[in-house]
């Protein structure tokens, strides 16, 4: 039965930061589990709002009003715990941002520490482990796992950001942008690792690179000025666009 | 016609460049006449025994004088009472006016949060010697005694606004990132607070309570009304106790001890200047 549920599914969901305006205008769509799915748009479209919409990141900010619903696993989140969802979604931000006062090794398992989850010694290394080795981490920082996580490059900070938020097992990874502040290098790694990790994982990924949608996600979404113009199959979409407004993104003639 | 302009406008720069440096350069006469009489007149008394022994008595001092020897004994009562009162007054106003900045930070925009902020801000403004009086009623009084509790609950309420404003600011100018990330990991408020915000923004708060000890070391008023003075070296924390700044008010009214105002002073001043300094130096470290 669990396979015919999506795993996430929004309906009619609406996110608006001020009461005359609308960031995110009635956007419904259900995703599939274990899939990539990317989001595009020009800036300023409403991507992030939807995305921190997920891990109801925007319930922090009194101002801001989310409607509709957003179904996990079938159950609305806007009426759960956010701790319960943010234990179930996991998100990685546009800039890597590692704990700063913490080691590669706590980085890892600032999730547990956050959640009040105790591990024993070898519980912790098995985790830090195996989830760095996820990221294709593991070899290059095993003998380092006591330095701090901002010693690394840009490109190793952003998969210990992925380690982190893999520790905690979510159902869903949101992903921001997440390759936008790194080198093509960098990205190409992040990118071979996210089809790895959608095994485990459904990750939904605002990406501002066409190129990047069409190598690793297998569903799209358009989204312009805050509505969901178009959601299909990634490369049907970008061979056969139905809507005037995704041609004219994809064909660069919309910024 | 443009470049007379131009030329024109070069000569006002620089004319107010000139102007501002003179001011600057003023500014800078007093403190360092100021540093340069206390360190003239002060260093001769800096001796081993200067920060080992309590003070004389007026008759040994006077003796000393008629005989032509220099001053004995020091001013080790008062250094061992402005540490500890110093400790305790931390021990007091650390915590609090942690969790006041924190609560501050984190919500900026309630009625109450508003009204502590005023508080705050009063309590920065508010006179020395009110505090003091204030604390003799609240404490001196119902313990019967002055004491160095009383001398650091003073000391600590003139502490606080500055540790409450220093971690607010710092909570504030963290990236919004990092909360969100925690939070986003499934923590909760508080334990986000401690495990992430407060450890970033530990470099902040600890320069924040090096400057607010450095701000009320040199206080002598709120000291009269509550530890008072005591001429010899006391750990106790319910009997009265000296303080350097009470010692240079009391060297200051004996005519046999006036020359060990100066030791004193440039005690009290090096030791601010180091605080400040390396409250700098922490600061520049830890913003990098
Ligand atoms: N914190 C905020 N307060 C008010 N408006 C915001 C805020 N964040 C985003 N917006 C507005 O919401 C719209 C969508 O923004 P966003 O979701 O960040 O776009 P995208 O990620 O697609 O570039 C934009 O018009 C933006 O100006
Ligand atoms: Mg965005």
């Amino acid at each position: 039965m669990e396979s015919v549920i999506p795993i996430l599914e929004f309906k009619k969901t609406c996110v608006s930061y001020t009461k005359q305006t609308m960031a995110v205008k009635y956007v419904s769509a259900a995703i599939d589990r274990n899939t990539i799915t990317a989001i595009m748009g020009p800036s300023g479209c409403g991507k992030s709002t939807l995305l921190r919409a997920v891990n109801l990141m925007h319930s922090l900010y009194p101002n801001i009003r989310v409607d509709g619903e957003i179904l996990l696993g079938g159950e609305n989140i806007l009426s759960m715990e956010p701790i319960d969802v943010r234990r179930r979604v996991g998100m990685v931000f546009q800039r890597p941002a590692p704990f700063p006062t913490m080691s590669i090794y706590d980085n890892v398992l600032s999730g547990y520490v956050l959640n009040g989850i105790r591990l024993s010694k070898a519980e912790k290394d098995a985790t830090v482990e195996r989830c760095l080795r996820s990221v294709a981490l593991w070899d290059e920082v095993k003998e380092v796992l006591n330095k701090k996580g901002t010693f690394l490059s840009g490109g190793q900070q952003q998969r210990l950001c992925i380690a982190r938020a893999l520790a905690m097992q979510p159902d869903v990874l949101l992903m921001d942008e997440p390759t936008s502040a790194l080198d093509p290098i960098a990205t190409a790694h992040i990118e071979e690792l996210m089809q790895e990790l959608q095994k485990e994982v459904t990750i939904l990924i605002v990406t501002h690179n066409m190129g990047q949608a069409m190598r690793i996600s297998s569903k799209s979404m358009f989204m312009y000025l805050g509505e969901l113009v178009e959601y299909g199959d990634t490369a049907a979409m970008f061979s056969n666009p139905s809507d005037e407004r995704t041609k004219a993104y994809l064909t660069g003639k919309m910024g | 016609m443009d470049n007379a302009n131009i030329k024109n406008r070069l000569t006002k720069d620089r004319i107010v460049l000139y102007a501002v440096s003179l001011f600057a350069g003023l500014m800078a006469v007093p403190l360092l006449a100021i540093l340069g009489e206390v360190l003239l007149r002060g260093y001769e008394q800096l001796s081993w025994s200067f920060f080992t022994e309590p003070t004389p008595t007026a008759y040994r001092a006077m003796k000393a004088i008629k005989a032509g020897e220099p001053i004995p004994g020091g001013i080790a009562n008062g250094i061992v009472g402005t540490m500890l009162m110093l400790a305790m007054a931390a021990l007091f106003a650390v915590p609090i006016g942690i969790l006041c900045g924190v609560f501050l930070a984190e919500n900026p925009k309630n009625r109450f949060s508003q009204f502590v902020s005023f508080l705050t801000d009063l309590l920065q403004g508010t006179p020395s010697v009110i505090i003091g009086i204030v604390v003799y009623i609240w404490v001196v009084v119902p313990m019967k005694g002055y004491s160095a509790i009383a001398g650091s609950v003073a000391l600590s309420i003139m502490m606080l606004p500055l540790i409450i404003r220093s971690t607010e600011e710092t909570l504030r100018i963290l990236p919004a990132s990092l909360k969100e990330a925690g939070l986003a990991l499934g923590g909760n408020r508080a334990r986000v607070m401690l495990r992430v915000q407060l450890p970033a923004a530990f470099g902040g708060i600890f320069t924040g309570v090096l400057l607010a000890v450095s701000r009320v070391i040199g206080e002598t008023a709120p000291l009269m009304f509550t530890a008072l003075g005591c001429s010899f070296i006391r750990f106790a924390v319910d009997k009265p106790i000296s303080a350097v700044p009470l010692l240079i008010w009391e060297f200051f009214n004996d005519p046999n001890l006036q020359e060990l105002i100066w030791g004193a002073s440039l005690f009290l001043l090096l030791f601010v200047l180091t605080l400040n300094l390396t409250a700098k130096y922490l600061a520049k470290k830890w913003n990098q």
